[in-house]
């Protein structure tokens, strides 16, 4: 909102900078989010009066116009179409400073010869004075300006860029601000004298008003202005409505849009002629009435919608929007000038629901006093009168069936000092209300202050509300900065937290970038992950009003956001580790959706960065593979004490064969595979991907064991390599499974796999190193053949392995 | 019987002196110290000679025995200092050649996003102050985001806050489930189900419906926080979110609050900091010289008597945090949708 600092001035007598203006309203809680200074680098320009208009020998288009200075007179070349002998013009001497309207830059006014002719300085466009984009002729004054005197002195002004918070629609108005800046300076406000001449015969007589909806419609003020004559509005009433950003239409709009601004009080002006039955009946719209908006768009209204009507038809969508069929037009000789209170909320669904935003609508939702109808309508009846040159019906029609007294709100100055933290004593509190315009008086105790807020405060309603008037007005400058000082509560921390942040710096150890994606997705990508069903199960949660099918579904998956990260980050060249902690969402019948904390990660490219001590030989670079995966999951699983096992699985976004189950005491808890080749292709992703999926609910009930320490061992391991030639299909697992059941064998590790010419077909070889190690004794060799006998035929019985020769 | 010592002292100092290897050393001991050596073989034949020769001899012995003994002692200590330089020579050519600026051989790095560090960054700074991690349901019930926060239907604070709705979910109560616009939807829990002293953060994504642009996204974060005692002020509110501004954003950052408008809270708060930029003189990037970090305020009566709470026993105060603004401002980063693109090239950065 664009606020005239001269206008609020004319309600507020303040000697303060505008910078301060600005800041103790910001403060107090009305934004200024910027000032912009008019006028702030128009040394030398002054108004200056046209005494002559001749043509430029050499150029049709261009003008030799003769000004006026007041004491001296200038002649410029001019190239406006809008130049006339009378008209007062801003005029800039050599050496002003001007904006370029071509380049937007500020520059020094130079003595120019324009075609043969020297100009002498230049009469400016609004553009060029930095009031407004205007360059399609000069600035016009209007005959009031005096001549030679500065063009700051007559046209300078501060414009507040406001920002007004949606609890206080009376600061949607000059005369609210004006009520503001007085209470933070101690000032008074002056009100502008609404009284005016009225005529017979007496307004009942030529219309009457008749609420239906009382509940949407507490109160109807209407006066009756006839014989008026339509036509411009006077300079300093457009000068008003341009500062705020509005534009001047005729006399009787602009001044209903004038004391809209001026007061907060929206208003509407009928074309009285045009009223069937003479009469203005309050009531919902039937459902799908119909009516022509002042835009010229056609509305179809529902039956909840608040419409104003004559007795054949709506005239107005109330509160939001006129209607065309009532509209003033330069025919009109009589208005019928509406000041009414409407239900918020119903004029905020209305306004909404029709997509009609509207300075009308914007204060109506925010709530304001029905109090203010009356003002209101008596300061437009007597603007309209004195620009229209009307005649006046004698009487206000006031219909307010939804008048509430108004109730007082206690407090204490106890009750000040335990929300702030600081006392204030009871005379303090009353003075800072009584600023403000509240009526204070003493309460049932020595430390109470009953306060009746003034009628435009519609946001008063209970006693900390007063607590906040007093520290706002007195400043939160002065609550002191103080450290909470009661004992902490017992604290019980999210296991989840601490599981995400040990999974965090193992992957980020391991060299693993962590990425944060919008969970709301696009279903085919999504779908893109099944190659065999062509959509996950359950089937993802659907927003019902998404901005764009790409964000229409909430993941059920982490999958889908990493293969976006990998289709971002194809051209990397290096190894690609990337994984997300985040949630997924899983929909429940008539409840809110699981949402299931999940690790997912994925690898791609080569295992190692390119380096100059790398790959020597000319090989290619070695990429990563199943293993690396897996690796990584045993890892993290080790890092935080589980074991895994790794069983078959059938997960169809990964490859058939190449995939996992990671099982921790029987149960999954998620799985590690390389990624199906129709899924990548689906992705148009062209090298091998391994991804690996966690869920954290069902790996956080295995970290929270607590572990026991292990004494380091005292007496010396035995080691046994054996090579055992098995079945190609025999999982190394169960040879593992077998060997570690036995006494005395601490650990199996494999360190070679072979099958080839030196072993028969179908078979492979896995050469292991056992571990033998007592905790009560020194080993010897003959206890440990003993045991590795046993072994041997074990595995001989059960797997059919033999030694290899 | 002498001649034989006399040269055997003289052989085996010869073979000592040529050995280069300290793995040399134990068979030379062995062959002229040890149990079976020559000089044992000297020393057990005395018995055979006359007492005085035996005499002169066996005191001979003993003085190459010693003399040997000390010669190995001298030749360990040679090859010790000997090994040290050697081990101080460069064996790699490369090196050899003197070029210590070659590349090390990479080791892989890993980065936690920068909203994450963000995150934990302010985790720390509130847990150090008692403040716990809260968590809730990021779809959420319309009750929890909206009314229970003192924002009732059609009420233009909504329009601030477009919603993205489920389709069709509907609890048996009749409320209807969106996607929070706000992490204060869990503080709204907090209150309902923790009983005072509460004193907690909460964070975590938030969503609303409007357009994206440098500064907005339909997805972002949040950081809430809520403390409900007896005697918790305003005073403290301040307290509190200047320790957070202090630490976040160091020692001389100039801090302002001021009156501000948030339907929960009563009074209302804004925080600002001094744009780093102007000084405070004003430019694009800030209002005025303000950058406007958080929202805050004593938590209104009306949201602690919804939550079971009794608002004469107890005060509270509220605030919530855009987390993006915070990276942003400190590392200069200018589009807010960088931070979820997933890019490597920015990733890489933090």
């Amino acid at each position: 909102m664009k606020i005239s600092l001269n206008w609020l001035k004319q309600y507020v007598d303040t000697n303060l900078a505008p910078k301060e203006v600005a800041r103790r309203l910001t403060m107090a809680g009305s934004e200024v989010k910027g000032l912009q200074v008019i006028g702030e680098n128009w040394e030398g320009i002054v108004v200056g009066r046209i005494t002559a208009v001749n043509s430029h020998p050499n150029a049709d288009r261009l003008t030799l116009v003769t000004i006026d200075l007041g004491g001296s007179e200038e002649t410029v070349v001019c190239g406006a179409p809008n130049v006339a002998v009378d008209a007062k013009v801003a005029y800039a001497p050599v050496g002003a400073r001007l904006i370029n309207p071509h380049t937007g830059e500020q520059e020094t006014l130079k003595s120019a010869k324009i075609r043969g002719l020297v100009s002498n300085g230049m009469a400016c466009s609004e553009k060029e004075l930095g009031i407004s984009e205007d360059h399609t002729g000069i600035l016009i004054l209007s005959d009031e300006a005096e001549t030679g005197r500065p063009l700051a002195d007559y046209l300078g002004d501060v414009i507040f860029n406001m920002d007004v918070t949606p609890n206080r629609p009376d600061c949607l108005s000059i005369i609210g601000l004006a009520r503001e800046v007085a209470a933070l300076t101690g000032q008074a406000v002056h009100l502008p004298d609404t009284s005016y001449e009225e005529t017979e015969p007496a307004i009942e007589e030529l219309v009457s008003v008749e609420i239906d909806a009382p509940d949407l419609c507490p109160r109807y003020c209407a006066s009756l202005i006839t014989g008026i004559s339509i036509g411009e509005s006077p300079q300093w009433i457009q000068e008003r409505l341009i500062s705020y950003g509005m534009r001047p239409i005729n006399n009787i709009v602009d001044v209903t849009n004038f004391v809209m601004l001026e007061y907060g009080q929206p208003l509407h002006a009928f074309d009285y002629e045009k009223l069937g039955g003479r009469k203005i009946i309050v009531r919902r719209a039937d459902e799908g009435e119909e009516i022509v908006s002042l835009d010229g768009i056609e509305r179809i209204l529902a039956g909840n919608m608040l419409v104003i009507a004559d007795v054949e038809r709506a005239v107005a969508v109330a509160g939001v929007m006129g209607g065309a069929n009532s509209e003033v037009t330069e025919e009109t000789t009589s208005i019928l000038l509406e000041s009414a209170s409407f239900n918020p909320r119903s004029i905020h669904y209305t306004g909404r629901t029709l997509n009609m935003p509207s300075e009308a609508c914007m204060r109506f939702e925010r709530g304001i006093s029905p109090e203010l109808t009356m003002p209101a309508i008596k300061r437009a009846t007597q603007l309209i009168a004195e620009l229209g040159g009307g005649k006046i019906a004698r009487g206000i029609i006031d219909v307010y069936p939804g008048k509430v007294e108004p109730q007082p709100v206690a407090v204490t100055t106890e009750e000040v000092e335990r929300v702030l933290g600081v006392k204030f004593s009871r005379e303090q509190i009353e003075s800072t209300l009584s600023l403000l315009g509240f009526e204070c008086r003493a309460g049932s105790s020595a430390s109470e202050v009953v306060a009746l807020a003034p009628y435009w405060r519609s946001d008063i309603s209970v006693p900390v509300d007063l607590v906040e008037e007093v520290a706002r007005i007195i400043g939160y400058d002065e609550i002191p900065t103080t450290m909470l000082d009661s004992p902490i509560p017992r604290q019980s921390p999210e296991p989840v937290i601490g599981l995400k942040r040990k999974l965090s710096e193992s992957l980020t150890g391991y060299g693993f970038y962590e990425i944060v994606s919008n969970p709301l997705v696009n279903l085919e990508t999504v779908n893109k992950l099944y190659p065999e069903s062509h959509s996950p199960a359950p089937a993802p949660i659907k927003l019902a009003n998404p901005v764009s099918i790409m964000h229409e579904y909430l993941r059920p998956n982490l999958r889908v956001c990493l293969m976006a990260a990998l289709v971002t980050n194809r051209r990397v060249e290096g190894p690609v580790r990337l994984y997300e902690l985040g949630k997924v969402y899983l929909p429940r019948f008539n409840d809110l959706p699981d949402e299931v904390e999940m690790l997912c990660g994925v690898i791609a490219g080569p295992r190692d960065e390119s380096s100059w001590q790398g790959v020597s030989d000319g090989s290619a670079q070695a990429t990563f593979d199943f293993f690396d995966a897996k690796g990584v999951v045993e890892g993290l699983l080790g890092r935080l004490g589980a074991t895994a096992r790794f069983e078959p699985s059938t997960d169809e976004t990964l490859h058939p064969v190449k995939q996992a189950a990671i099982m921790v005491d029987g149960g999954q808890i998620g799985v590690v595979g390389e990624l199906h080749p129709t899924v990548l292709e689906g992705f148009d992703i062209t090298e091998s991907v391994y991804l690996f999926e966690v869920s954290l609910p069902a790996l956080i009930s295995f970290t929270q064991e607590h572990r026991m320490f292990q004494p380091i061992p005292r007496f010396p391991t035995m080691l046994r390599d054996i090579a055992l030639v098995v079945d190609a299909g025999t999982a190394y697992q169960k040879v593992t499974d077998i060997i570690e059941d036995f006494p005395l064998v601490e650990q199996v590790t494999l360190f070679d796999v072979y099958s080839g010419d030196q072993v028969p077909s179908g078979k492979k070889s896995l050469a292991c190193r056992i571990t033998y190690r007592s905790p009560s004794h020194t080993l010897t060799d003959e206890e440990v053949n003993e045991v590795q006998q046993k072994i041997l035929d074990k595995l001989s019985s059960d797997l059919g392995a033999v030694l290899r020769s | 019987m002498r001649e034989q010592l006399e040269e055997l002292l003289i052989k085996a100092r010869g073979e000592l002196s040529d050995i280069n290897e300290a793995k040399d050393l134990e068979s030379w001991r062995v062959r002229y110290l040890g149990r079976k050596s020559e000089l044992t073989n000297i020393l057990r034949g005395l018995a055979a000679l006359s007492l005085d020769e035996r005499r002169a001899v066996g005191a001979r012995a003993n003085e190459v025995k010693s003399l040997l003994a000390e010669g190995l002692n001298q030749k360990t200590e040679e090859l010790k200092k000997e090994s040290a330089q050697k081990s101080l020579r460069v064996d790699d050519a490369l090196l050899a050649r003197g070029d210590i600026t070659l590349p090390g051989r990479p080791y892989p790095v890993g980065r936690l996003h920068p909203v994450t560090q963000t995150l934990n960054e302010m985790s720390e700074i509130f847990a150090s102050m008692g403040f716990q991690v809260f968590d809730g349901p990021e779809v959420e019930w319309d009750y929890y985001n909206f009314e229970a926060l003192n924002i009732p239907e059609e009420h233009p604070t909504r329009d601030d806050q477009s919603t993205f709705w489920v389709d069709h979910l509907t609890s048996h109560k009749g409320w209807k489930g969106l996607l929070r616009t706000q992490t204060t939807s869990v503080s709204a829990r907090a209150v309902e189900t923790m009983e005072p002293p509460i004193r907690v953060i909460e964070f975590g994504k938030c969503y609303r419906y409007e357009a994206t642009d440098a500064t907005h996204g339909i997805m972002f974060y949040h950081i809430d926080g809520l403390a409900v005692d007896k005697g918790i002020t305003m005073a403290d509110l301040k307290g509190t979110l200047y320790e957070f501004a202090r630490r976040y954003f160091g020692e001389d950052r100039k801090v302002r609050f001021r009156c501000d408008f948030f339907p929960f809270v009563e009074p209302g708060v804004e925080m600002a900091i001094e744009c780093a930029l102007c000084h405070g003189e004003g430019c694009s990037l800030c209002d005025e010289g303000w950058l406007e970090i958080l929202g805050a305020g004593m938590t209104h009566p009306e949201v602690l008597r919804r939550g079971g709470i009794d608002p004469d026993v107890y005060t509270s105060f509220a605030f919530g945090i855009g987390v993006e603004r915070l990276p942003m401002l400190r590392y200069g980063v200018d589009d807010m949708r960088l931070f979820y693109g997933h890019d490597l090239r920015f990733l890489r950065q933090f």
